[in-house]
């Protein structure tokens, strides 16, 4: 019994680890694909590791498997909102679908810093074209 | 039989993922999709670990897993870190 319910928590994470690759491959822009490997990644294998820790059963085991999951789960906003902000400077192309950005205009690229009146338009970050995601998947 | 057709099931899922992390990374168009595929592929290799661990009863698998979760981190921020600083 034990071990068909290993098995379901496995399915379920590798099914989900599958989503994020599959968003990351499908998603037409760069902050819609890190919203589909962020989420959808930590928790795949945050799942897996659950099952191996109710597998093995063993206080050790136990002690490894929530450090690993509580780092996963603390690991990877931070990681996801650094390469964001590093990606925003760097100017990469919004989708062509995207209704609102509220940070353009704002970010002063010789100081790094997000400032409250519009700065002039040579201190802004170059962003390229926004693109059609069909061009993008082709 | 039928917990082996699943662990296949497992490993497959596993490896369909891996592939679309992979024809990512080869695609691009920039620098931060590749670095969130890389990011995203070794938390794949986080999973294949753990299913491993469990699948041949080892549980020293384990330790690796961390250690990856660790470097994969501090990768990342590395990263993250040169593309602030190159603008």
């Amino acid at each position: 019994m034990a071990e068909y319910i290993i098995l379901g928590i496995f399915l379920l994470g590798s099914f989900l680890v599958l989503v994020a690759g599959i968003g990351l491959l499908r998603m037409p822009d760069l902050f819609l694909r890190m919203s589909a490997t962020a989420k959808a990644g930590t928790l795949g294998t945050g799942l897996m590791v659950l099952g191996a820790a109710i597998y093995f059963n063993e206080f050790a085991i136990y002690t490894r498997a929530i450090a690993l999951i509580a780092f996963l789960f603390v690991t990877a906003p931070v990681s996801t909102h650094m390469l964001g902000r590093a990606a925003y400077f760097d100017g990469v192309p919004l989708w062509k679908g995207t209704i609102q950005d509220d940070l353009r205009g704002h970010y002063k690229v010789t100081t790094h810093s997000l400032e409250e009146e519009i700065v002039p338009e040579k201190d802004q970050p170059h962003v390229e074209d926004e693109v059609d995601a069909f061009e993008i998947n082709k | 039989m039928m917990v082996e057709i699943l662990w296949d099931v497992i490993f497959s899922f596993l490896a369909i993922g891996f592939i679309s992390a992979f024809i990512r990374l080869a695609k691009g168009p920039h620098l931060p999709d590749r670095i969130i595929s890389l990011d995203l592929i070794s938390i794949m290799a986080i999973g294949f670990f753990v299913a491993y661990a469990v699948l041949y009863d080892q549980s020293s698998f384990l330790d690796v897993s961390i250690i990856l979760a660790i470097i994969t981190f501090l990768g990342t921020v590395a990263f993250a870190y040169y593309l602030e600083r190159r603008v």
